[in-house]
């Protein structure tokens, strides 16, 4: 061993390196923080489709931290329509999570999706459209636009389809999808609400013989009311989530928009 | 082989004597540093019923020391819209040269019609996101303030990670935690911005800057203000001072350093 370390004078009675420094541990002397890419502005995105119907809505808060940057920053668009007003979309897209992703995201897809009417003559479908949206998620696979996205529309045969997303690009059709920063506290409201889970018809048997209660569409004045309830509950129960309520409702006659004043503390 | 990971295909010092070091690069890469260094702190603004007031003082320090005394915050872009910086000094600096040969080109290919805040704020807001995704930052937090291409107030704002917002008031920095909550008090809302004069909003604004200089340590006295509207375009004075300053509350404070009794 000495034979071996013994000249290097400094480490006489340690290990020695041939090199000036001990091996450099990264997590423990990395004192400088990196510049980080992403920011989470809070807020939640709600969509529950109907039988002819899909309606999406979002709070219209945007926050950094404890602060509110402003109370009225729109998570749900129109894809597809006139620049400035919207008219003509069929296509609705909700986005949140990171807003300057989330205002990227919309963009590229709102891009897309008017050269393919201009390329093809007809509108894209809902279905290609989601499956477009999952390629352009995964395409940024290994830097995320990281929000949590929500498309919806009518399909071919004019029923309510919704599309839910992770950042990466994964992708289902469902009945209804709650997402963002309350989506932990909308989610099993709408399970039990929409989906009626846990629901039992009362008198139909003994303990696990109990039969379910059948989920059906519901119809739009429900839903409505259902995504405002769910709004004003999450607005109680979670700091990000208020201001206001903003929701797109798509039928066969295009698309509406509805406002409602949320709690703003 | 010896059994010290670390000394494997190294010269044996047995053998060759201790290695010169100084032929070696220290242990870790080399990094970029990636924070600001001369910074300038809040700017302000507020819609009122035919404009924007817009305020930012003139200090731009480093680190706790206030370094350059005046330092102009607010850069005019051209008669309907002025940019109010926070953040990076230099990246300030490059930003407005960016800015200038925008306007340069503009005025080259445009015949009579010139770039709105609105138009000024999305070039801005497409700069920023792409530098980000770089993941190479211009580090500053930015209001656009002006007229919109129906000659509306516009106020919105930009920071460093392409982040976009609008509301009727803005604040950066520590004025979005001391002069965002007073100015709410003046508009809380977009319809309310009708209702707000001129007077009325540089006043909030002249306050807000009075109480950031109290309270922000990285704040100056001096400031720069502007109010664009439409018949007046941008009106900006660059060397203003803080009026009717009382410091008897400083009487008041207990603690911090200072004993109970003096």
């Amino acid at each position: 061993m000495d034979s071996l370390l013994g000249s290097n004078p400094t480490l006489a009675s340690n290990p020695a390196y041939s090199f000036s420094k001990a091996p450099y541990n990264s997590a423990a002397d990395n004192k400088e923080h990196a510049f980080y890419p992403y920011t989470d502005n809070g807020g939640s995105t709600l969509g529950i489709t109907g039988e002819d119907f899909c309606i999406i809505a979002g709070d219209t808060r945007s926050t950094s931290g404890y602060s509110i940057n402003t109370r009225y920053s729109p998570k749900v668009f129109r894809i597809g329509g006139d620049d400035e007003t919207g008219e003509g979309a069929h296509i609705i897209l909700s986005v949140v999570g990171f807003a300057a992703d989330g205002t990227a995201l919309k963009e590229r897809l709102n891009a897309i999706v008017k050269m393919y009417k201009y390329q093809h003559g007809k509108k894209i479908s809902v279905k290609a459209c989601a499956q477009r949206l999952a390629t352009i998620l995964y395409g940024k696979r290994f830097f995320p636009y990281y929000v949590t996205a929500i498309l919806g529309g009518l399909d071919e045969d004019g029923k309510g389809a919704l599309y839910s997303y992770d950042p990466v690009g994964s992708y289902e059709r469902e009945q209804c999808r709650a997402a963002g920063a309350a989506a932990s506290l909308i989610m099993p409201f709408l399970d039990n609400q929409v989906n009626y889970k846990n629901q039992y018809l009362p008198g139909t048997g003994e303990g696990h013989d109990l039969e379910p209660r059948q989920a059906l569409p519901l119809p739009r004045h429900d839903v409505e009311q259902l995504v405002r309830d769910a709004f004003t509950s999450a607005t109680e129960r979670h700091i990000e989530v208020g201001d206001g309520l903003q929701m797109l409702v798509m039928t066969k006659n295009g698309i509406e928009e509805l406002y409602h004043p949320l709690k703003r503390d | 082989m010896n059994h010290l990971p670390q000394a494997w295909g190294r010269p044996r010092d047995d053998v060759y004597g201790p290695y010169d070091a100084s032929y070696l690069q220290s242990g870790h890469p080399q990094t970029h540093t990636k924070s600001p260094i001369v910074t300038g702190t809040s700017v302000l603004a507020v819609k009122f019923q035919d404009g924007v007031v817009i305020a930012a003082d003139n200090l731009a320090s480093y680190g706790s020391l206030a370094r350059f005394t005046d330092v102009k915050r607010l850069r005019p872009f051209n008669s309907k819209c002025i940019v109010g910086f926070g953040g990076d000094v230099s990246d300030m600096q490059y930003l407005d040269r960016l800015l200038n040969s925008l306007d340069v080109v503009e005025n080259y290919s445009s015949e009579g019609h010139s770039l709105n805040a609105k138009n000024l704020h999305t070039y801005l807001s497409k700069v920023m996101y792409k530098r980000r995704s770089e993941i190479n930052p211009l580090w500053n937090q930015m209001l656009v303030a002006g007229l919109d291409g129906d000659d509306k107030p516009f106020l919105s704002s930009i920071d460093l990670l392409g982040t976009t917002f609008s509301s009727p008031t803005l604040a950066t920095g520590f004025g979005a935690h001391l002069a965002q909550p007073l100015l709410r008090k003046v508009a809380d809302d977009e319809s309310k911005v009708a209702g707000v004069t001129k007077e009325r909003a540089i006043e909030a604004v002249k306050e807000c800057m009075k109480v950031l200089f109290y309270r922000d340590a990285r704040s100056l006295d001096r400031y720069s203000i502007a109010i664009i509207t439409k018949e007046g375009g941008v009106e900006l004075k660059e060397d203003e001072q803080l009026e009717g300053q009382s410091w008897a509350f400083a009487e008041t404070i207990r603690g911090y350093g200072r004993t109970q009794e003096v």
